[in-house]
């Protein structure tokens, strides 16, 4: 294990450098904070992941986030454990009239302010689940969605950008209110 | 004779289907197929039902033969094969609820995949009747001293998908687990029925995510096997590339976060970076990470990319550079030996009773893999290994999936070596037939072998698809296999299992 560990300090990390937030998302972000007005966040987001019906593409790539290279936690943002933890919901698939009940208690469970980022077709649209006897549909058909994350699934660095655009949206919008 | 040579002598071949007969059956020999299964001659593949058909694949051991019995059924139903046959109590229980039919004198009759909740009952029955509302499910009762019970889920502390576990517990050591699942139930089967052929491929494609490249290629397979039409050889290599560039980067994931579930983060990290590496090399040879919809019936949606094979070569080659260490870490590690080594032990009689493939079952002593037998293009041609072991614990199932990543990359390169040339872009006229027809594949994904079954109706969209993801059978060994176990330790054994929800569920 040694060597393991030595050879990782002498390579440098493979992490690399922080994208630019995505503009839609920040744009979004925008609107959604003229809709109500939010506490400062800070440069921390504690997120919550739920799978309100997904194929697991969208939590394979949510995974990814976590890896060396995009080390997701050094921008502040970490995966926790309990919605009571949370002030982010990030929920992925069609919404299935069977996991219903649990999305809809998990962000009840998640204090105020909290924002909601629907990741994936699925979540965005109901992609091709759409009319189906057992999904719901898009995520925004249950709650208020604050940002949506196209793709299927999106790419890690996509997923990324627009947590970022959320960040520093939250950012700016705090030193407007201070 | 044996059992499968009788009932192909006297029955009637209910449709042309390829590769394998379709035969009808009566009463008496559907419940003759329930004691062989019992009797561990035969090993059920698959258990589907339509509004007045109800089917099993089945697979003769002594034979190798593969053939799917169909039995008319009224509303009164079938014969259990569940009461005689645990591995079918689960896929009777979905049969209901899908279809309506029942599974007479069935040891567990409670719903299994319909919550409840759904707008409609029985969705793939002729006519749905309205969904049955909300109801409480009666979990196993559990008597005893000191029992206590643990519900976890739907909504896990994890990026996991959706699943209850109800554990009941004696202090630290698991007692029972009983899961509860269908809660990504998206009713893939019913949004395939009357679409093309081609959007069909994109619905399976998205049965799990994680075998998107299997499932699409099960799908092709089957879909080509109804119509009788073959793909190029570069086709088929094409798409061996991709089917084992989705087992390296699923297996050093997966070995990664099993360690990390025994509080062991540097694997993780390395394996999350090697993992990360696969799925950038995918993208510049197929132009997408997870090579979604790039298998589709009849061909490839794309060939690959200019610079593709120099990429997964050198992709190749850094992953041969750093895997021995890492594993010579995982094995001079013995604190995480310590909680690998004999724990989540699957006895072998369990694993062939349930005909439990992949990992689960290789590393409990059933040689089964969809390559080998019954096979397909190319593997024929190419030399690869089937590790097998007999220990059934998770480090069994961590050792499987290392030496699959080694089989993995020699595979690979095989088959850069000698990539064919020739046509691979997909020709949707094929699948104009104008007479109904079935086909069937079964392949092997990175967690086992799934088996798809497909009727074309005459306007050349799908009539009726049938897939059947490996986690059917290792899903319920998982509560064998945690028995006795601390609770501590399921995270470990479930990742060890690593089962499809979104695949079990559709």
């Amino acid at each position: 294990m040694r060597k393991t560990l030595l050879e990782s300090l002498i390579h440098g990390p493979l992490t690399e450098a922080a994208p630019r937030p995505d503009e839609t998302a920040l744009a979004e972000v925008a609107q959604s904070l003229k809709r109500a007005s939010r506490r400062r966040l800070g440069r921390s987001l504690a997120i919550r992941e739920l799978d309100s019906g997904s194929c697991n593409g969208c939590e394979l790539e949510i995974h990814a986030l976590s890896n060396p290279f995009y080390d997701i936690e050094r921008f502040g943002l970490r995966f926790v454990a309990s919605p009571r933890h949370a002030d982010v919901l990030l929920v992925t698939g069609p919404v299935t009239h069977n996991m219903r009940e649990a999305l809809e208690r998990t962000y009840r469970a998640t204090p105020e302010p909290k924002w909601v980022v629907a990741v994936g077709n699925c979540a965005c649209t109901g992609g091709l689940f759409s009319g189906s006897y057992a999904c719901v549909g898009p995520v925004s058909a249950v709650l208020p969605v604050d940002v949506t994350i196209p793709g299927c699934p999106p790419p890690p660095i996509e997923i990324l950008k627009a947590l970022l655009a959320l960040l520093v949206g939250a950012d700016k919008h705090a030193a407007q209110n201070i | 004779m044996s059992a499968l040579d009788d009932m192909l002598a006297k029955c009637q071949i209910a449709a042309p289907a390829r590769p394998w007969p379709r035969l009808m059956v009566s009463v008496e020999q559907w419940s003759a197929a329930a004691s062989e299964f019992a009797a561990g001659r035969w090993t059920l593949l698959a258990l589907w039902a339509e509004p007045r058909l109800v089917h099993m694949a089945t697979l003769e051991d002594a034979t190798s033969r593969i053939a799917v019995l169909s039995l008319p059924c009224s509303q009164q139903g079938f014969p259990s094969i569940g009461r005689s046959h645990p591995a079918a109590i689960r896929l009777e229980r979905a049969i209901h609820d899908l279809v309506g039919l029942v599974a007479q004198d069935a040891p567990d009759p409670r719903p299994w995949l319909d919550h409840g909740r759904w707008q409609v009952q029985h969705p793939l029955a002729d006519k749905p009747t309205r969904g049955r509302g909300p109801q409480t499910y009666d979990f196993l009762p559990v008597d005893g001293p000191n029992l206590h019970q643990i519900p976890v889920g739907p909504v896990h502390a994890g990026i996991i998908e959706p699943g209850h576990f109800r554990f009941t517990a004696s202090g630290e050591t698991v007692a029972r687990l009983e899961e509860r699942l269908g809660y990504v139930h998206r009713g893939i089967e019913r949004l395939m029925i009357g679409s093309t052929i081609e959007h069909a491929g994109r619905l399976a494609g998205r049965a799990s995510g994680d075998s998107t490249v299997a499932y699409a290629l099960a799908f092709a397979r089957a879909a080509e096997a109804a119509t009788g039409s073959d793909v190029s050889s570069r086709v088929h290599s094409l798409r061996a590339v991709m089917a084992e560039l989705e087992r390296l980067a699923n297996h050093l994931g997966d070995i990664g976060a099993i360690c990390n579930d025994a509080a062991f983060a540097l694997m993780l990290a390395h394996f999350g970076a090697l993992r990360e590496r696969v799925l950038r090399a995918s993208m510049a040879a197929f132009g997408h990470r997870l090579m979604m919809d790039v298998i589709v019936p009849g061909g490839l949606a794309r060939d690959i990319a200019g610079e593709g094979v120099r990429e997964l070569r050198n992709l190749l080659d850094m992953i041969q550079s750093s895997f021995p260490k890492l594993i010579e870490l995982y094995e001079n590690t013995t604190s995480l030996q310590d909680r690998t080594a004999t724990t989540g032990i699957v006895s072998a009689e369990l694993v062939r009773s349930f005909g439990a493939g992949g990992y689960v079952g290789r590393a409990s002593g059933r040689a089964f893999d969809a390559r080998r037998f019954p096979g397909y293009s190319p593997y024929d041609v190419l030399s690869f290994d089937v590790p097998v072991r007999k220990d059934g614990d998770v480090n069994a199932r961590i050792w499987i999936r290392i030496l699959e990543v080694e089989q993995s990359i020699r595979l690979i390169r095989q088959l850069l070596d000698r990539l064919p040339d020739g046509p691979s872009a997909a020709d949707a006229a094929k699948f104009n037939v104008d007479v109904p027809s079935e086909g069937a594949s079964l392949v092997e994904s990175f967690r086992g072998d799934i088996f798809v079954w497909l009727r074309i109706d005459a306007r050349g969209n799908v009539a009726r698809c049938h897939l059947r993801d490996p986690s059917w059978f290792q899903w319920p060994l998982l509560e064998a296999a945690i028995e006795g176990n601390i609770v501590a330790d399921f995270p470990l054994c479930n990742k060890s299992f690593n089962c499809s929800y979104a695949g079990h569920d559709l």
